[in-house]
């Protein structure tokens, strides 16, 4: 054994190099950006480090406002995320149909779509004047659109929902696909009822799924851009909003350095839990993708 | 089987079959609709037209789409070198610092898009690089955040190939540089198409980071999609929304087919 793992050392050290080249660039296009966002945070505009800066923003209420915004939205996002998803992953296992693959297939390809889609989507069927409002008023001979949430939290919300459930069911069908068919069977066969086979054998089964699939769920609405962006919604800005706010259309890059610095630093805190997570329920899958 | 009695089955299907086609095939239909709909008053459009897709074709939409097109070819082709450098890199170094490169090249995927967007602006709107204002600065966006996506993918792969064949290739006396061409990148070639088809097709539909950082002749389809719906011309931004829907998935079936026919030989 000694033998062995002195004589290869030299080689090993020179393969380690191979990877300077992608870290540098790693380094010059996202850390060191990344590096310069929270040195800007602290820096006063005498250039001198002070504290001043990110004590005023976050100590005003609309920060406090978009944190919790992108909280709330985040966690009552992945909720729907994770229930939607388990629900469809009980169906498409457990209870397949001729195309239930084909099916779950489609469902993935929603990963690789643009998030402002949906947004867009849902301003045709649930806005002011689209389907669902316009069928609702000229059938019951409203005077007003009867359904108004599209322009709320919950707007937001259900968009996510749509978006991100296939970055919850993936981990979940994985899961499923490892439990022995003839389990079921054996317990169903025992006199067990559907709802008591879900609860004593699927469920369990499913639990870390759920916990990687709702972690991940929970980073991605974190971050998510685009659907709030595009509904539009007055009162609704998260975080990511607001940095573009603050430096697109205020041009107060220091602010927005600031609420930079806390939404990355939530977002990796996330990410280091979904790792955790991952790495304990022994998958291979680290990825966000 | 989990339901024996096929009513319930049944019933359970119907259920099951309307949420996911309310949820997922709706917005699908009602941007195709929309992108065809001449006036839209009551609940259904009264009229079709293609005077959308002819607008989408023509002047700046065209010219966007091209952008986004040029944007995500070069950013992906890059993302997906760099990607498949490193986790071939990573391979060969100990554990431990292996799985912090490991974090580190995961790390734009994790972080919002905004935000890289906004490190790039004050990373390089002061010297010694100045990029701000340039079409590079978009590509470098786009190339950060999707190279986390391409070095997973690849990563992935390469983790799943069985040592054998680069251990008898190596037995026979391949030298390294040899092996990796004749033996590893082959095995992993679904893995590198597969990266490449995602990252571009996450850099087609990329916005956060493009907003911030795109200067007035370099505007992606997102962004002029997202200024089309602002001005409220949501028609218009329907059939490129379309069109950008299309375009993606074309390329995705292409790149899918060259894979095919790679392995299959």
């Amino acid at each position: 054994m000694a033998e062995t793992t002195t004589a290869p050392r030299p080689v090993v050290a020179t393969h380690g190099l191979w990877v300077v080249l992608p870290f540098a660039i790693l380094c010059a296009a996202f850390l060191y950006p990344l590096f310069l966002i929270a040195l800007q945070a602290v820096t006063g505009p005498d250039g001198a480090l002070s504290l001043a800066q990110p004590l005023r923003v976050l100590t005003t209420p609309a920060f406090w406002r978009a944190f919790l915004n992108t909280i709330e939205i985040a966690v009552s996002a992945s909720a729907g995320c994770v229930g939607l998803g388990l629900g469809l992953a009980i169906l498409l296992s457990f209870v397949p149909f001729p195309g239930s693959r084909t099916a779950a297939r489609l469902i993935e390809t929603f990963v690789a779509l643009p998030t402002f889609l949906v947004a867009l989507a849902f301003t045709f069927l649930y806005g002011s004047a689209g389907i669902l409002n316009e069928t609702a008023t000229t059938a019951l001979g409203l005077a007003h659109p009867p359904v108004d949430f599209l322009y709320s939290r919950w707007g937001v919300v259900l968009a996510e929902v749509t978006v991100y459930t296939p970055f919850a069911l993936r981990p979940l069908l994985a899961a499923f696909s490892l439990i022995d068919a003839a389990q079921i069977e054996v317990a169903s066969s025992l006199g067990a009822k559907p709802l008591r086979i879900l609860r004593q054998v699927i469920l369990p089964a499913a639990l870390p799924a759920l916990l990687a699939g709702g972690s991940l769920c929970l980073l991605l609405t974190v971050n998510e851009f685009g659907v709030v962006l595009f509904i539009g919604a007055k009162g609704v800005i998260t975080l990511p909003l607001m940095i573009y706010d603050k430096a697109i259309q205020e041009f107060d890059y220091p602010s927005a350095c600031v609420v930079a610095v806390v939404n990355v630093a939530l977002s990796l805190g996330l990410f280091s839990a979904y790792r955790l997570i991952v790495a304990r329920i022994g998958g291979r899958h680290a990825g966000v993708v | 089987m989990l339901v024996w009695s096929r009513a319930a089955r049944r019933m359970i299907w119907a259920v099951g079959g309307l949420v996911a086609a309310i949820i997922y095939g709706a917005p699908i239909i009602v941007i195709a609709l929309a992108s065809i709909a001449g006036h839209w008053n009551g609940a259904w459009p009264n009229d079709f037209t293609l005077r959308h897709y002819g607008n989408a074709l023509t002047g700046d939409s065209a010219r966007q789409l091209r952008t986004s097109l040029e944007t995500g070819a070069i950013a992906s082709v890059f993302a997906v070198l760099s990607g498949t450098w490193a986790a071939l890199a990573l391979r060969k170094i100990a554990p431990l610092p292996r799985r912090l490169f490991d974090l580190f090249f995961f790390m734009p995927s994790a972080v919002p898009s905004v935000s890289v967007g906004l490190g790039l602006l004050v990373a390089f709107s002061q010297p010694p690089v100045l990029l701000n204002g340039t079409t590079l600065i978009v590509i470098l966006a786009h190339f950060v955040l999707i190279s986390a996506f391409s070095y997973g993918n690849i990563s992935a792969g390469l983790a799943r190939l069985r040592p054998d064949y680069e251990q008898v290739a190596e037995s026979l006396g391949a030298r390294p540089a040899y092996k990796l061409w004749r033996v590893t990148l082959p095995l992993i070639l679904p893995y590198i198409v597969g990266a490449l088809s995602l990252s571009f097709a996450l850099s087609m539909g990329e916005l956060g980071a493009t907003e911030m950082v795109y200067p007035p002749g370099w505007v992606t389809l997102p962004v002029g999609i997202f200024a089309l719906s602002d001005r409220g011309a949501i028609f218009d931004a329907a059939a490129l929304t379309m069109l950008l829907v299309a375009g993606t998935f074309a390329i995705l079936l292409a790149l899918v087919r060259i894979s095919n026919r790679a392995t299959v030989r």
